[in-house]
């Protein structure tokens, strides 16, 4: 803050620029170190060479948790659920966030409001309420909760996310853009695949991250919406009175990985794009 | 498209390659109704360089997307080549447009954007690559087939929305304000190569554009639209010298509006006779008594200190306003019937200014170069 004041003049202006330059960069690495440092623990106790129940104290390092990755059968099966409900979760809310994100920035039509607002209430709405609001809308229909359920939640509630991530990138689009496509010859389908999809797709992809990572970590609403199925989360939170087995520390990591390369992944495509 | 040519009963002419007839466009906007066009009839005909020339929100984008086939009109036909094309879409229409924002895929190359159209059409890919090179020849980019648009000039980013159109070779090309993002020097460049452009492939030319010299320079005929109704349609040197009402006067370039009362007719003439030995011969049917309203262009007026001889018209007043503008000084003469003229006079050798403020002078021109204007 001082340094922006100070800038003006001229005089005094390096050294003091320096010191708030050196306060900002420490300020920052303090935020990495706070933001990585339950990861960093959940990372290293994967490596613990632990041999009671509870993994919580360091035991020695090894890796035989890697090698032993899917011993837990329960814990296996929760994980495989979560990863392809996840997956699942995210092509869907794609697909369909798209759809509407493209409608939402493109056209006027009735209704269009009212959809607006639904979405950031979807959004903003506590989990704990769109979870038991779910569940009773379930057992009206008397829908037995289990895999499909928790898909069709996980579904709903990261579609807005996409859609709204959609939308904002359309609407800094030229529409002329689209209209030179028709113009050239190409029918409605070429256009999207040729002009629009391209032009949206850093934003789809942004979206379809953002979906997956909702998914794959969500507790309260799939709790709601479980029946007996059990998912990664799920599974941690019942087993967590026995303890915890290392494997999950090391499945965790491994979920850590796999987002990290995902987001450098994304950031890569997002900057040829652009 | 199937291309049902038929004969133009209408005027028993050549085939328009454009024709209006009564188009009305009217949007709805929040429950109001706008109407951008009230009522256009116009007819193109081929390899012409048109232009739509008006202000801003007058209706020229609106028609021209009518052409296009992006707005369809709520009222009147639209013909292409003889054939109506209302409810066509614009991919199956036989023209191709401009945008004003130049449009370009961002996330194509130069190459890729020239090349879109053809390949939609399923050209073979050799004969794309022909075309394509040659469109870029002629534009003048050849070398620049990996870039992206954004990493072209304004200039370069036009030449290529104008090859992607052309390339195509369309039977019209549409283009809306194609130069106004440009600045002054590139835009009297890219003038002169449009113009060479359109000579060289011979196609209609429709021209959307709200600067006068742009339309006088390049067009072979203009329409001058207002408020959603077209003015005059007329050759560029027509419009500039006998506007057809006031409002094209004003529009165009600079031009004296006057008005006076008939005193008597003379031939095929009115007279107007202000004061003692002036007189202003206004070609036309008005009667005595009459109040005319006519127009004279500044350049075609005379200033003298002595009275001139002869039947022309004249006119005596004040200098209020010399400007020295290189080729020609502006006058500003205050005339005995109270309105202001604006004269431009020639500085055809470095002789001293005819008169200087505050002269007494006479003002003269051929009465053929005044001319009564409607409403
Ligand atoms: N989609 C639309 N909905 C409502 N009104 C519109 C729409 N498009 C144009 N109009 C109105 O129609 C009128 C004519 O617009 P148009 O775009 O044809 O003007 P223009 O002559 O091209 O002007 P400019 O030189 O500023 O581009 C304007 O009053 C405009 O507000
Ligand atoms: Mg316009």
């Amino acid at each position: 803050m001082k340094a922006t004041i100070v800038d003006l003049k001229p005089a005094v202006r390096r050294p003091r620029v320096r010191w708030g330059d050196r306060l900002l960069y420490l300020y920052t690495w303090a935020i990495i170190v706070w933001l990585c440092l339950p990861i960093a623990v959940m990372i290293a106790f994967g490596f613990n060479d632990t041999t009671g129940r509870l993994n919580l104290t360091w035991q020695g390092f090894t890796l035989k948790w890697y090698g032993q990755l899917f011993s837990v059968p329960d814990l296996t099966t929760a994980l495989v659920n979560s990863l392809t409900i996840a997956v699942v979760a995210t092509l869907g809310s794609a697909v369909l966030g798209t759809l509407i994100g493209l409608a939402l920035g493109k056209y006027r039509f009735r209704g269009q409001g009212a959809l607006n607002i639904v979405q950031f209430a979807a959004i903003s709405a506590p989990e704990t309420v769109m979870g038991a609001s779910l569940l009773s809308f379930f057992v009206q229909l008397g829908v037995g909760r289990g895999y499909w359920t928790i898909l069709i939640a996980h579904i709903m509630f990261s579609l807005s996310f996409v859609a709204i991530t959609v939308r904002s990138r359309v609407l800094t689009l030229d529409p002329s853009i689209d209209e030179a496509a028709r113009d050239l010859g190409a029918g409605g389908w070429a256009v999207f695949r040729l002009v629009t999809l391209p032009m949206i797709f850093p934003a789809v992809l942004a979206g379809a991250l953002l979906a997956f990572a909702l998914s794959i970590d969500d507790f309260i609403i799939t709790s709601f919406n479980s029946g007996s199925t059990l998912t990664f989360p799920l599974w941690i939170w019942g087993a967590q009175r026995n303890g915890l087995p290392p494997q999950v520390n090391v499945m965790g990591t491994l979920i850590f990985v796999g987002g990290i390369l995902l987001a450098a992944g994304n950031a890569v495509v997002a900057r040829r794009r652009r | 498209m199937t291309e049902t040519v038929e004969a133009d009963t209408a005027t028993g002419t050549e085939l328009a390659a454009i024709e209006l007839r009564r188009v009305v466009k009217t949007f709805h906007s929040h429950g109001e109704a706008v109407p951008a066009v009230k009522g256009v009839d116009l007819a193109i005909g081929q390899g012409e360089f048109f232009s739509l020339l008006g202000p801003s929100g007058c209706g020229k984008t609106t028609t021209m997307r009518m052409i296009a086939g992006f707005d369809e009109p709520t009222e009147g036909e639209v013909f292409l080549h003889g054939s109506d094309v209302v409810g066509v879409p614009p991919n199956r229409r036989d023209i191709n447009m401009v945008f004003q924002s130049y449009a370009l895929f961002p996330h194509m190359s130069v190459l890729e954007n020239v090349a879109f159209g053809l390949r939609r059409k399923g050209v073979p890919k050799d004969e794309v690559a022909r075309r394509v090179g040659e469109m870029l020849e002629i534009v003048d980019l050849t070398g620049r087939e990996k870039r992206r648009p954004r990493e072209l000039s304004g200039g370069q980013q036009q030449r290529v929305a104008l090859a992607r159109a052309l390339v195509n070779r369309p039977r019209a090309l549409l283009l809306d304000e194609p130069l106004g993002a440009l600045d002054l020097k590139l835009r009297q460049a890219m003038q002169v190569e449009l113009k060479r452009i359109q000579r060289e492939v011979g196609i209609t030319f429709v021209y959307v554009t709200h600067d006068q010299n742009e339309a006088l320079t390049m067009s072979d005929r203009i329409a001058v639209m207002n408020d959603g109704l077209i003015e005059q349609l007329g050759t560029p040197r027509e419009i500039y010298e006998r506007p057809a009402t006031k409002f094209v006067a004003g529009f165009i370039g600079t031009s004296n509006v006057l008005s006076g009362t008939v005193s008597r007719r003379d031939a095929a003439a009115a007279v107007i006779e202000p004061g003692p030995g002036e007189r202003i011969v206004v070609p036309g049917t008005a009667s005595a008594g009459d109040v005319v309203e006519f127009t004279v262009r500044p350049e075609k007026i005379d200033v003298r200190t002595e009275q001139p001889d002869g039947e022309g018209c004249a006119l005596r007043g004040t200098v209020t306003e010399v400007v020295y503008l290189g080729t020609f000084t502006n006058y500003n003469v205050q005339t005995s019937t109270a309105a202001e003229v604006v004269v431009f006079v020639q500085n055809v050798s470095s002789a001293d200014d005819v008169a200087a403020r505050g002269d007494s002078v006479w003002l003269s021109w051929d009465p053929r170069h005044s001319y009564a204007i409607g409403a």
